[in-house]
């Protein structure tokens, strides 16, 4: 809601400066968001009449005019403008006039012909944004000689304050005047409001179907009215400090009266109304052109004005083109209603629009205000455009206006919830001055509701109209009390920080990337896989959530290989989304990638891009924090990785992620030119830890042996391992792969493994017949299950 | 016997010139080793007349003991030498910089978040969250913002169908918090929120944290105290002017929203509080009956607040980033600025 300041002060006018004034609205809760002046700087521009005209001698579209500016002697200036005319009051910048833009009015001669100053339009004037076709044409009651920013006001300031939906009762002057009234202690003075006397008794004929929905519908007809006739001045300047542009002075008066009182108004052009006007639900599927040439097809829940021939306006919401009012309307029909706020709550938006007239009854119009503001309209527009009012004719049922609604406040309560005792008087003077009727009770107060306010209805809406008019910040601050009760610590946890510290360690970056990815990336990485999709995303490229952390970590590589980081280590956290959205899994994973050479450039580092080996080792190092036994790696194919440089993690036997090498052709699809790596696994699996449980030291030898197999190159060391410790019994202590050859001394399609192993007793010293008898299992298990030969 | 001064004067010079342990040694065998010459002197000794011998072995162990102890001294000065020559040669150039990888560092969000968690955690609050896609129920509904309500206007949702969403606010995590335990309720829930809006100060996805409180006898003085003590100890400025707006909120009332007096201009106007001194930081108030009937707790008997505040809000205003998008490009060379 914007407004004029000045406008404001005619209603109520604090001592108060603009910006105290603004700063005082905004502490009471409707935020000031801007203070601009309503018009640049200019200087030395003056009303003045133009007091003769005749043509330009070498230009046709020029005109010499004769122009009174007050000073007692006439001036003569050239004007380019088409509707400059003898006889009218304009808008004059004298010589030395500096107009916004910090442009000098010079005497000058146009095509030999002397001028001296200028007559100005809007737009020079910076009062219109778009270029004006002509002069700006004032009042004939405009004063000649007159300071023209002193004529118009234009010495104030638009304020804009960003209302919450709460505080619908604020977007009006009346409104706002209303509050600034109670934050002063000062009555409010609005303009006169009469009734208009009727000057014919003709009616269009009315009917509420649903007056749940409607339960005030108020209407007049007036006749022979002139809608070409010119908004006066100072109507378009209010509305211009509004921030709504003049159209004509029927909807220029509409859109007028609901800013100074709140209340939307329509007015219907006459001719276009067909038997009768009905206030009902729309039928399914019928169709209505809005005024903004929009077509719609309305659904069953929509309320709409209609007359016999169907759908005229979407009821509170926007009018349709075909019944609205043209220069070449003769009588119409002023509408005004009261819409509950759930019969238009909604409707707006499901048709993709929102109106001045939505966004309030919406938020709840004074069901009281419809008949004031038909007379108000009425009035005014009887002085723009003349005509004859008919008699104003109302439907209402009062059993569905929320009027009188009542409320309680107890003192006990205010006093707990503010955590302060507030006199009893105050209390009362708070609520009188907002408007609610006060009885005094022996608990506190029994309040009844304002028409306007549809935000109070229960106890603690009255508690913060309490504190908000009190000042928040005159409320005392105190710290919460608490019992010191200890919680439960569960040791066997690893904490998510620590799991990132760890990663940050081995020398990551921690990313944030968007839950939401593109469906190409996604594809190409998880074609198999299921994600919701959002149904209005911002962007296609930012449309379905992502199945894992790969999409966003590879994004996150492109964007730094694009600006010269070759070297990039990232990891990220957070949930992933996969299945139908009746069986979806949000689930927390750790992922990270790793591109480029395995150390930063430096002095005695070589350029080695990392390897799965580097990663493999980072992602160890995370899972030692937690069960290191409980996981295992196995090779698997998953369609983003490198099919011979991918392993399933298990997790207690169970799938919990997967690391590998990025598959070259999605690489290749991608973009990318380097190899990446990645890995991602499952964060519940990651922080389940151990409490340290400790084996006595053994005070016996340890008795060592070194074995190198020979294996076929294509079995898993995994499988040599558990074969061996299958068979090495329980007093082996540490077993350890050092070496993994092929080459020369090793047959073709072979390779060599050689282990460490170490046996220790608890209690005694083991004899090396006991070691060979297990070496002796080991060695015949494996090659009899493994094909391994214990190599020379 | 007479030539015992020429033969030392003769090891001596040997020995000053030896330049090798090994020479050093030869020398040390060749004079006094078992076959040595000195040592061939005192064996000759028994040759002489009686009464001479005293003297003349005193002279020849004289003789001994001196170039003992010259080769003692020339075996340390070679010693010490080869010493020295072996460290210049093993002198390294210790401003080369270390070897290794060096320490990544987490995300400006997390370094946030983690610090707000701490400040809460460390006075009882635990931590909480929820999910990220919800539901119409959980995110609006059961915080007194019924279908149609305005109040769905002021947040741009992201939807998955006509119940399905994405959390527009961490708020989500309080009702079910609430309806899962009982009064005491004490806590922090952080995540990522969504919100269908993206230009120069709003991306589309945020984090928040909300905080709730709950228990019997909470007040709005509670509230300010625990926001004021918050942000004082965030932005570690005691002397940190703090204020509350009556504002709105559906699922709290009395609602305020919170301004800092701004933090890059000490409240003297700047561009970062578009020249007001004042910086909104935060919204919070007192918990709705509404939503505290929907999580199953007695409005009457129990009271409690909440608050809400962005993370990336505050973590431009901590460490002076300029850009929300930063936060979500991933550059390497942001990133790297919060290690």
């Amino acid at each position: 809601m914007k407004f004029s300041e000045q406008w404001l002060r005619e209603w109520v006018s604090p001592a108060l400066s603009t910006q105290a004034l603004a700063d005082q609205i905004t502490m009471a809760g409707l935020e000031v968001d801007a203070v601009e002046p309503v018009a640049a700087a200019f200087s030395d521009v003056v009303v003045a009449e133009v007091v003769g005209m005749g043509p330009h001698p070498d230009a046709d579209k020029l005109n010499v005019c004769r122009v009174d500016d007050g000073s007692g002697e006439t001036v003569q200036v050239v004007c380019g403008a088409p509707n400059v005319a003898a006889g009218q009051k304009v808008p004059f910048a004298r010589v030395g006039a500096v107009l916004p833009g910090d442009f000098t009015i010079k005497q000058a001669k146009l095509r030999g012909v002397e001028s001296r100053g200028m007559i100005c339009s809007a737009s020079e004037l910076g009062l219109e944004e778009e270029t004006s076709a002509g002069i700006l044409v004032l009042p004939a009651s405009a004063p000649v000689g007159e300071g023209f920013r002193e004529f118009m006001g234009l010495d104030d300031h638009a304020i804009e304050v960003d209302l919450t939906p709460n505080r619908g009762d604020c977007l009006s002057l009346k409104g706002l005047a209303r509050e600034v009234g109670v934050l002063n202690r000062l009555a409010i003075e609005g303009p006169e409001l009469s009734a208009v006397v009727a000057t014919h008794d003709e009616t269009f004929p009315l009917r509420v179907e649903d007056d749940e929905r409607c339960p005030r519908y108020i209407g007049r007809l007036i006749k022979g009215v002139d809608v070409t006739a010119e908004t006066p001045v100072w109507m378009v300047e209010r509305l211009r400090r509004s921030g709504i542009r003049s159209i004509d002075p029927v909807v220029d008066v509409t859109n007028y009266v609901m800013l100074e009182l709140g209340q939307p108004l329509h007015a219907f052009d006459r001719a276009n109304l067909h038997g009768s006007v009905v206030v009902r639900l729309a039928r399914e599927g019928e169709r209505l052109v809005l005024l903004d040439g929009q077509a719609i097809t309305l659904d069953a829940s929509t309320l709409v004005i209609a007359d016999e021939r169907g759908p005229l306006a979407i009821a509170g919401v926007m009018g349709g083109e075909h019944s609205g009012v043209s220069p070449a309307t003769r009588d119409i029909f002023l509408e005004a209603a009261f819409f509950s706020p759930l019969a238009v709550a909604g409707q707006a938006r499901a048709y993709g629009l929102h109106t001045d007239a939505s966004h309030r009854f919406e938020r709840g119009v004074d069901p009281r205000l419809p008949r004031e503001a038909t007379e108000r309209a009425t009035a005014l527009l009887l002085a723009i455009t003349g005509g004859e009012p008919g008699p104003l004719v109302e439907v209402a049922n009062e059993s569905h206006l929320p009027d009188g609604r009542e409320a309680t406040l107890r003192a006990a309560r205010l006093e707990q919830a503010l955590g302060k005792s507030l006199p009893g008087e105050e209390v009362s003077d708070i609520l009188e001055r907002l408007g609610l009727g006060v009885t005094v009770s022996p608990q506190g107060w029994n309040v009844t509701v304002p028409s306007w306010r549809f935000d109070i209805a229960i106890e603690e809406d009255l508690i913060e109209e309490v504190a908000r008019i009190h000042g928040y910040n005159r409320l005392p601050v105190r710290r919460p009390q608490v019992r010191l009760a200890l919680r439960p610590d569960h040791e066997a946890h690893t904490p998510l920080a620590r799991l990132r510290r760890q990663m940050v360690a081995r020398g990551y970056q921690e990313a944030v990337t968007y839950s939401f990815v593109a469906p190409e990336l996604q594809q190409a990485l998880h074609p198999e896989v299921v994600s919701p999709v959002l149904a209005n995303p911002i962007s296609s490229d930012l449309s379905v959530m992502r199945a894992s952390l790969f999409p966003g970590l590879v994004r996150a590589l492109q964007h730094n290989l694009n600006r010269q980081q070759s070297r990039v280590r990232l990891f990220e956290t957070g949930l992933t989304f996969r299945g139908e959205l009746d069986h979806l899994h949000q689930t927390p994973m750790l992922g990270a990638l790793v591109c480029g050479p395995r150390e930063p450039e430096g002095w005695n580092s070589g350029r080695e891009p990392v390897d799965f080996f580097d990663l493999k080792g980072d992602l160890e190092s995370l899972l030692s924090l937690g069960e290191p036994h409980a996981w295992r790696f196995e090779p698997g194919e998953h369609p983003a990785l490198h099919p011979g440089q991918c392993a399933r993690i298990l997790h207690r036997g169970e799938e919990a992620g997967w690391i590998g090498t990025l598959h070259p052709a999605v690489r290749a699809s991608l973009g990318l030119k380097v190899d990446a790596l990645l890995f991602e696994v499952r964060l519940d699996a990651l922080t389940q830890g151990r409490v340290p449980a400790f084996t006595p030291l053994s005070r016996h030898p340890e008795v060592r042996r070194d074995l190198a197999f020979v294996v076929d190159e294509g079995l898993p060391v995994q499988s040599l391992l558990d074969t061996i410790r299958a068979q090495a019994g329980e007093w082996l202590v540490e077993s350890h792969l050092f070496d993994v050859y092929q080459g020369k001394g090793v047959p073709a399609g072979r390779k060599s493994v050689a282990l460490g192993l170490t046996w220790q007793h608890p209690s005694r010293t083991l004899n090396d017949d006991e070691i060979n008898q297990l070496v002796d299992a080991i060695v015949a298990e494996s090659r009899q299950h493994l094909g391994a030969e214990l190599r020379a | 016997m007479d030539h015992l001064p020429t033969l030392v004067d003769e090891a001596r010079d040997a020995i000053h010139a030896a330049d090798s342990l090994a020479a050093l040694d030869e020398l040390r065998v060749r004079y006094l080793g078992k076959k040595g010459e000195i040592t061939a002197l005192l064996k000759g000794l028994g040759k002489l007349p009686a009464e001479e011998r005293p003297a003349a072995g005193e002279r020849i162990n004289q003789a001994k003991q001196s170039l003992a102890q010259e080769l003692d001294e020339q075996r340390q000065a070679l010693e010490k030498a080869a010493l020295e020559a072996r460290l210049a040669a093993e002198r390294l150039d210790v401003t080369l910089p270390g070897r290794g990888q060096p320490n990544g560092g987490l995300h400006p969000v997390t370094l946030t978040l983690e610090r707000i968690e701490g400040l809460f955690t460390r006075i009882g609050y635990d931590v909480a969250v929820g999910p990220e896609i919800e539901d119409d129920y959980h995110n609006f509904e059961a915080l007194n913002i019924p279908a149609h309500h305005p109040a769905r206007g002021m947040a741009d949702t992201f939807y998955f169908d006509a119940s399905r969403l994405l959390r527009t606010h961490t708020s989500p995590v309080q009702v079910r918090t609430m309806k899962e335990g009982e009064p005491p309720i004490r806590i922090v829930c952080p995540g990522r929120v969504y919100r269908s809006d993206s230009d120069l100060t709003h991306t589309p996805m945020f984090h928040q944290v909300e905080g709730l409180l709950v228990d019997e006898d909470v007040s709005f003085a509670d509230l300010k105290g625990t926001i004021e003590d918050f942000l004082h100890a965030f932005f570690e400025r005691d002397d940190l002017s703090v204020r509350f707006r009556p504002s709105y909120f559906p699922f709290t009332e009395p609602s305020a929203e919170v301004d800092i007096q701004c933090v890059m201009c000490s409240g003297d106007g700047c561009r970062v509080c578009s020249h007001s001194g004042w910086l909104e930081v935060m919204g919070c108030g007192m918990v709705h009956p509404e939503v505290f009937r929907h999580s199953g707790i007695d409005a009457e008997r129990y009271t409690g607040f909440a608050f809400g505040m962005g993370a990336e809000r505050l973590a431009m205003l901590r460490y002076g980033v300029n850009d929300l998008r930063l936060f979500f490009d991933n550059d390497l060379r942001f990133l790297r600025q919060f290690a």
